[in-house]
């Protein structure tokens, strides 16, 4: 059933099922390929500082934001580029952010760790672990009562943060609206999390009798439909639910990390499971989309994103002068 | 006019921006059913239940939550019981209520106010007697505000929550029980104020040490000091022209602060008069705390803070210099 909800979602407008995960599939396709073009760009030194790529987790992103309204609202990561484009943020605008352009979504200021878009819903990227549970246990706060929820996108490192404990049991006991989707991407950083995370990390919010699960997180398929259940009880004002999602980053932690502490054969069994691939099969085998038309959209975002690289890279830079307040005036 | 506590003030002020501002909420541990454990809420909750929570002892929590709900258009107020427990408080305050308006590129801004009892003096010890200015001083982006009358206290905490920005609300224990005409205007954040004159040294403080160096003027008159005390009443942004022109005519400034000497508001305020004005200044110094941790039992703590007598014989000591 197509969701009524997801056909409102920015950008995202669709006839029916089909049309709904061709759009959905695009979304994903535009992560991956603009997380490339930001490889590229920083190795050529346009992008600055650091970067966390999301290679690999799209369809977590996707999946979950495909079932949000308007008014939702959403906290994403430090490794956030995948969280705002899947809320239908203008890959310009992103782009030249990350390029420190005048004409970026936070005009320069934000950077590729601290992104926030408003208009989509995306109250911020955190660049603290842990930050996007508060940021959304928060608005989970606000949102009360509305219909409206708030969900935060969180890595499995920051399960062992002091946030995690205390914002699942703070919104458990007040019933707040929040779907706290953990990317466990197997690595905190460097470090494996089976080598820092004492038990399962879904034990915790099942311990606080949260609405708990563990899915599937490279198909986009499977993270819509648990997102669509806990995005539901929390409109309902049955409270927080909790999701873990597996995934893999198919890329280093940061610029700096190319990785080595994968053990071997790891990342290409995980590419076998790529949810781009996975997207692709379904599309095909399950929905009877034509090959070609799935190509199609590889091939548009590519002729998409060739155009977003060249207006980024002539876009200006903010002036030194323009005069940051430290308060807003009252 | 009716006298009322300072408590009594700072419980008016929540009662009257809840009853005009339905975006306002409030929320901390013990403040709602039980009212405090300075019994500074009580009967909040019974009027505006929807508004007024409970919540865990999670700090962290606390300042996510009014982060968070900030960014969706609330006017949060939370309590932290003892500012002693504000480390825990500021990933949230720093890096993402402070930051916001600025990083998001002025979409929103962080309209929240934290109000947290600090100060010695109740024998509570090292770990829960602290003044954290210093700790939140250099923060870009958070005001501070600390208010010393029951008339500021209450026309503070308006002018705060109605800030569209964050504001760290200190509340000076050993002031809940001091008396003092309310008119119920607002304080704008920012001004300080005179509240002595005098021609011969300024003395300059925030919440308690307001009174400790009215006492001490008092007592400077019997050896024909006349001095002109100015009550700073917030920190960031830092009211330094009404400091100023106090030291134009002056010429000497005492900077009296309850709280360690390395890195406090009084240095700064000494290094901004002294930047500004030196060549108008025969003295400048500060009176503070040691840089060590506050003792518990009386004797030592007495002895540990700036007390009237201890600005007094500062001041008489400098003038014999």
């Amino acid at each position: 059933m197509l969701g009524r909800t997801a056909v409102t979602r920015g950008s995202l407008s669709v006839a029916d099922e089909v049309g709904l995960y061709l759009e959905l599939y695009r979304r994903m396709v535009l992560i991956r390929q603009f997380e490339d073009l930001v490889n590229a760009l920083f190795l050529q030194g346009q992008v600055h500082g650091t970067t966390h790529l999301c290679s690999g987790q799209e369809a977590v992103a996707v999946g979950v934001t495909s079932v949000l309204d308007p008014a939702d609202r959403v906290a994403g990561t430090y490794r956030g580029h995948g969280h705002a484009l899947a809320l239908g943020l203008d890959p310009q605008r992103l782009l030249d952010e990350l390029l420190g352009r005048e004409t970026g979504i936070c005009a320069g200021r934000a950077g590729s760790m601290n992104v926030v878009d408003l208009e989509h819903g995306l109250m911020g990227c955190f660049g603290i672990v842990g930050g996007s549970i508060a940021a959304a246990t928060g608005a989970g706060l606000a949102l009360r009562g509305t219909g409206n929820v708030a969900v935060a996108f969180f890595g499995d490192g920051a399960t062992n943060q002091g946030y995690f404990f205390e914002c699942l049991n703070f919104a458990k006991v007040m019933n707040l609206p929040v779907v706290y989707v953990c990317e466990n991407n197997g690595y905190g950083e460097y470090t494996p999390f089976t080598a820092v995370t004492a038990g399962s990390i879904i034990a915790r919010p099942l311990a606080m009798e949260i609405p708990s699960q563990t899915l599937d997180g490279n198909d986009l398929w499977v993270v819509r439909a648990a997102a669509r259940q806990a995005v539901e009880t929390a409109r309902r004002g049955d409270g927080p639910s909790f999701i873990e999602a597996l995934t893999y980053r198919f890329v280093g932690h940061s610029r700096s990390d190319p990785g080595k502490y994968r053990p071997e054969g790891e990342l290409d069994r995980w590419r076998l499971k790529d949810p781009l691939a996975v997207g692709r099969r379904r599309l095909v085998e399950e929905h009877r989309v034509p090959e070609s038309e799935v190509e199609s959209i590889v091939e548009d975002v590519r002729t998409e994103l060739d155009r977003v690289r060249q207006k980024g890279l002539a876009a200006p830079f903010p002036k030194p002068d323009a005069s940051a307040r430290e308060f807003k005036d009252g | 006019m009716a006298e009322i506590e300072f408590r009594r003030a700072i419980r008016d002020a929540l009662d009257e921006e809840l009853a005009r501002d339905e975006s306002v909420i409030f929320f901390g541990e013990d403040v709602a059913k039980a009212g405090g454990v300075f019994a500074v809420t009580p009967g909040l909750w019974e009027k505006y239940p929807d508004r007024v929570l409970d919540t865990p002892i999670s700090e962290l929590a606390l300042a996510g939550a009014a982060f968070g709900s900030a960014v969706c258009g609330k006017r949060p107020v939370f309590e932290i019981m003892f500012g002693d427990f504000l480390p825990l408080t500021m990933d949230s305050l720093v890096n993402q209520s402070a930051k916001y308006w600025y990083i998001s590129n002025e979409q929103a801004s962080i309209p929240l106010v934290v109000r947290s009892a600090i100060g010695a003096g109740g024998r509570f010890g090292a770990i829960h007697s602290q003044t954290p200015i210093s700790w939140f001083l250099g923060v870009p982006g958070l005001k501070i505000v600390c208010p010393a009358t029951p008339a500021d206290a209450k026309g503070l905490l308006k002018s705060a929550i109605r800030d569209p920005n964050p504001v760290l609300f200190l509340e000076h224990k050993r002031l809940y029980g001091l008396k003092g005409e309310v008119n119920g205007d607002l304080t704008p954040i920012g001004k300080g104020a005179v509240v002595r004159e005098g021609d011969d040294i300024t003395v300059v403080g925030a919440m308690k040490s307001v009174h400790d160096a009215l006492a001490a003027a008092g007592k400077l008159v019997e050896h024909s000091v006349e001095a002109e005390v100015i009550d700073l009443r917030t920190l960031r942004p830092m009211d330094i022209d009404l400091v100023l022109e106090s030291v134009a005519k002056t010429s000497r400034l005492v900077v009296v602060e309850e709280g360690p000497r390395t890195g406090g508001w009084a240095a700064e305020v000494v290094a901004r008069v002294s930047e500004a004005a030196l060549d108008q200044l025969d003295d400048i110094w500060r009176i503070t705390t040691a840089d060590a941790p506050i003792p518990y039992s009386p004797t030592l703590e007495d002895a540990f803070l700036p007390a009237p007598d201890v600005i007094v014989e500062s001041i008489l000591a400098h003038r014999r210099k």
